[in-house]
């Protein structure tokens, strides 16, 4: 792999896509010292890049590296779910050139120190950019707010709690209203946990006939419904990290219509995936929020499509078999993600339900601008995260062979039509397809 | 079909669901045959000799328990308990440790109870055996249907046609579960009544008339079939007291009224009186619960006997 940064490379013989501004042609782009110094047209040709080291590209889309907004890694504390280099690997394989992890690591990510400690460690042995999304409130516990101030100084891109929901609205609010002097946005997993109950897949009468206590739509909608609510009262940023549901769409329209600072994301799983593929009782295919309908699949494909969901995520979970080999209701939810969220994304495209440019857009410049990131972009001066892939090319999820220490994909044998064939972070080129 | 005849096409008895109607009507042939050996004073068949038989509850049941033990021993098996409630599984072994574990034992038939929906079908992907479903959490209870089924049919002289009425705690209830889709695939109209706090969701899915209204709900009903409420659901989080779900719920003579003269009272035990039933109504003469017990023996000999044919000789 040329990994040399002093000298030039050139990514020539390229379709070139940046979804911010629309450009689709075919075409190279050059870069040196980790920055895209020039692209275009007239840059397609090997050797018209003056002595920068040309690679060839073979004809695959380079488009801006993808930024997953939701992604739980297991270090510190859990290295044997996922440390921040196999879950690098796996991103790197993915396309996925950033990575904003999320804070319920053992200790939580809720102390500057350990923002440092993670940032250390990732430049140490991560392939691809990673940084973390602090936690709320300390201990992701909901009561007390955590130093977000100092949590954004040390490197922090976002203040979430996780996968946990922050029921006690007073808390909510005054971090809402506090998070604004340092327009810190923050995420929010939506989900009343007293509406949740003992639920383990969404209510209705799939999880009837499996036996299986539900999960309402409304535990998400009611969550929802309230922060809007404080996200008027104070003005404070927010992003619905995941929005599983038809009436949830229309809260999120009704916020944007009114001008409020509000964001929303999806997981690749909700718009891929529904209930019935839970079928017989597979653990893999347990998800916090549960997946829905195909009704609401649907409605979910159409909103990002259509912009009023911003972002996709890969809600990448590592979860090993001590936790997945047990019975559904006792399994804990989470399905990896890094690795396939792009190609399941194509499988959107394929369909002809989202356009490509959009799909691009939602995987990486959309998220990039809600924590505040230069990345995601195809432009002069930007950084060099970058990823080519053949739309066309067909293959194969093989769980085993995935990169993530856990291999608990929803995806298991699925043939994927789509794969990433080179990927580019600050410049290096971290991953590269062997030709088959 | 005579019973002699009947091929069992199935390896497990997971559920209801996936059987036709004539593999119901096969087994509850098979059923009648067994009530017979069972009132003779030599209560033996040797059809399951010197096959293995291991009953893994890792929920306590003594009524299910010991009635498949009587028809494993009534068939000739050797049959072994383990109750898992207070064993291994509780320091950490995990369901499918135990199936491994238990696999490697040899046995040709299994019969699980298990507090989660599903554990059954884990539970048959790791072993060799047949695997019979007793139970498991909310999701199947099948050879309490065809228990049930037997003892309508042999009350009744038809399944097909009749109104049953299932009411109680429907939401949580594997017994209801079963009996819906068993009645129904014999030909039966089904009616389901609760609170609808105990009623789950896209269950008028299942081609039932759903009622809160226990008193409508009983209008012409030939058979009504109560189902146990849990304690734990009795105080203010599901219903709020006894006193309440009894007058609304409870069956009593008052309501019985409702339902068709000659209709009979059916209840999977074990019963909660002046809960769901009231003493008068469960020891009348309209009762047929001591009968689905005697029922219970022989369907799960039929079951048994045929998931035996199917057994290899290896």
């Amino acid at each position: 792999m040329p990994n040399d940064t002093t000298r030039p490379i050139h990514l020539a013989n390229a379709r070139l896509i940046d979804p911010v501004t629309g450009l689709v042609s075919p075409g190279g782009v050059v870069i040196s010292d980790g920055i895209i110094r020039d692209f275009g047209e007239n840059l397609h040709a090997a050797g018209t890049a003056g002595e920068a080291e040309s690679v060839d590209c073979g004809g695959a889309i380079l488009s801006p590296g993808l930024v997953d907004l939701r992604a739980f890694i297991g270090e510190p504390g859990e290295e044997y779910r996922e440390t921040l280099r196999s879950a690098s690997e796996a991103a790197a394989a993915g396309g996925v050139t950033t990575i904003i992890a999320q804070p319920n690591t053992a200790p939580v990510i809720d102390d500057p120190a350990v923002v440092d400690f993670v940032l250390r460690r990732a430049r140490d042995t991560s392939l691809v950019n990673i940084r973390p999304a602090a936690a709320l409130t300390k201990g992701c516990r909901g009561q007390e707010m955590s130093e977000i101030g100092l949590l954004k100084e040390a490197g922090a891109v976002a203040v979430t709690d996780g996968h946990r929901t922050v029921t006690n609205a007073q808390v909510m609010r005054r971090a809402l209203a506090y998070a604004r002097i340092f327009d810190m946005p923050i995420i929010h997993h939506a989900e009343d946990p007293d509406l949740v109950g003992e639920g383990v897949m969404n209510e209705g009468e799939f999880a009837t006939r499996l036996g299986l206590p539900g999960i309402p739509r409304v535990a998400e909608t009611i969550m929802l419904e309230r922060d809007i609510r404080l996200v008027q009262l104070t003005g404070g940023r927010y992003h619905a990290a995941l929005v599983t549901c038809r009436e949830s769409l229309d809260v999120i329209r009704r916020a944007k219509q009114a001008g409020l600072p509000v964001t929303a994301g999806v997981s690749i799983n909700h718009l891929t995936l529904n209930e019935y593929d839970i079928g017989q009782y597979r653990t893999f295919l347990k998800l916090s929020p549960p997946l829905r309908s195909e009704e609401d699949r649907l409605a979910m494909v159409e909103a990002v499509s259509e912009g009023l969901i911003d972002v996709i995520v890969s809600d990448h979970n590592p979860q090993d078999v001590e936790t997945k080999r047990l019975t559904f209701a006792e399994c804990t939810p989470g399905a990896i993600g890094l690795e396939t969220m792009l190609a399941a994304g194509l499988r959107l495209v394929e369909a002809g339900h989202i356009g490509l440019k959009r799909l691009i857009e939602a995987m990486s410049e959309a998220p990039a601008r809600i924590v505040g990131l230069e990345t995601g972009r195809l432009a002069k001066g930007a950084p060099a995260d970058l990823m080519a892939f053949d739309p066309e090319e067909p293959w194969l999820v093989d769980a085993a062979s995935l990169r993530s220490r856990c291999k608990n994909t929803p995806f298991d044998e699925a043939r994927m039509m789509g794969r990433v064939q080179l990927t580019m972070v600050a410049g290096r080129i971290v991953h590269r397809l062997d030709p088959a | 079909m005579t019973a002699s005849s009947f091929i069992f096409p199935h390896r497990h008895l997971l559920g209801i669901e996936g059987l036709s109607r004539p593999d119901i009507e096969g087994l509850l042939a098979l059923a009648e045959e067994e009530v017979a050996v069972s009132r003779q004073v030599e209560k033996k068949k040797s059809v399951l000799r010197g096959r293995t038989q291991i009953n893994l509850f890792f929920e306590a049941s003594t009524r299910t328990q010991s009635s498949f033990e009587l028809a494993g021993k009534r068939l000739g098996a050797d049959v072994m308990n383990m109750s898992v409630a207070n064993s291994s599984v509780k320091k950490g072994e995990t369901l499918i440790d135990t199936a491994m574990t238990l696999n490697a034992m040899r046995p040709d038939l299994i019969v699980v109870r298990h507090h989660a929906a599903g554990a059954v079908h884990l539970l048959a992907r790791k072993v060799d055996c047949s695997v019979i479903n007793a139970g498991d959490g909310a999701h199947e209870h099948p050879t309490q249907a065809l228990l049930d089924a037997l003892t309508i049919r042999r009350n009744k002289g038809r399944i097909e046609g009749l109104l049953v009425v299932i009411c109680g705690d429907i939401a949580h209830s594997r017994v209801a579960r079963s009996n819906i889709i068993c009645l129904q695939a014999l030909g039966a109209r089904v009616r389901l009544c609760a609170p609808p706090t105990l009623m789950p969701a896209g269950i008028e899915r299942y081609g039932v008339e759903v009622f809160t209204d226990m008193k409508k709900a009983l209008d012409g009903a030939d058979i009504v079939m109560m189902l146990r409420l849990q304690r734990e659901r009795m105080n203010g989080s599901f219903v709020p007291s006894v006193q309440e779900y009894f007058h609304y719920y409870g069956l009593d003579r008052e309501k019985l009224k409702y339902a068709r003269p000659d209709a009979l009272v059916m209840h999977p035990g074990p019963m909660n009186r002046g809960v769901e039933i009231a003493t008068d109504v469960a020891d009348g003469a309209q009762s047929l619960i001591r009968e689905q017990v005697e029922m219970g023996v022989a369907v799960r000999m039929a079951v048994l006997e045929a998931l035996a044919g199917r057994l290899g000789n290896g």
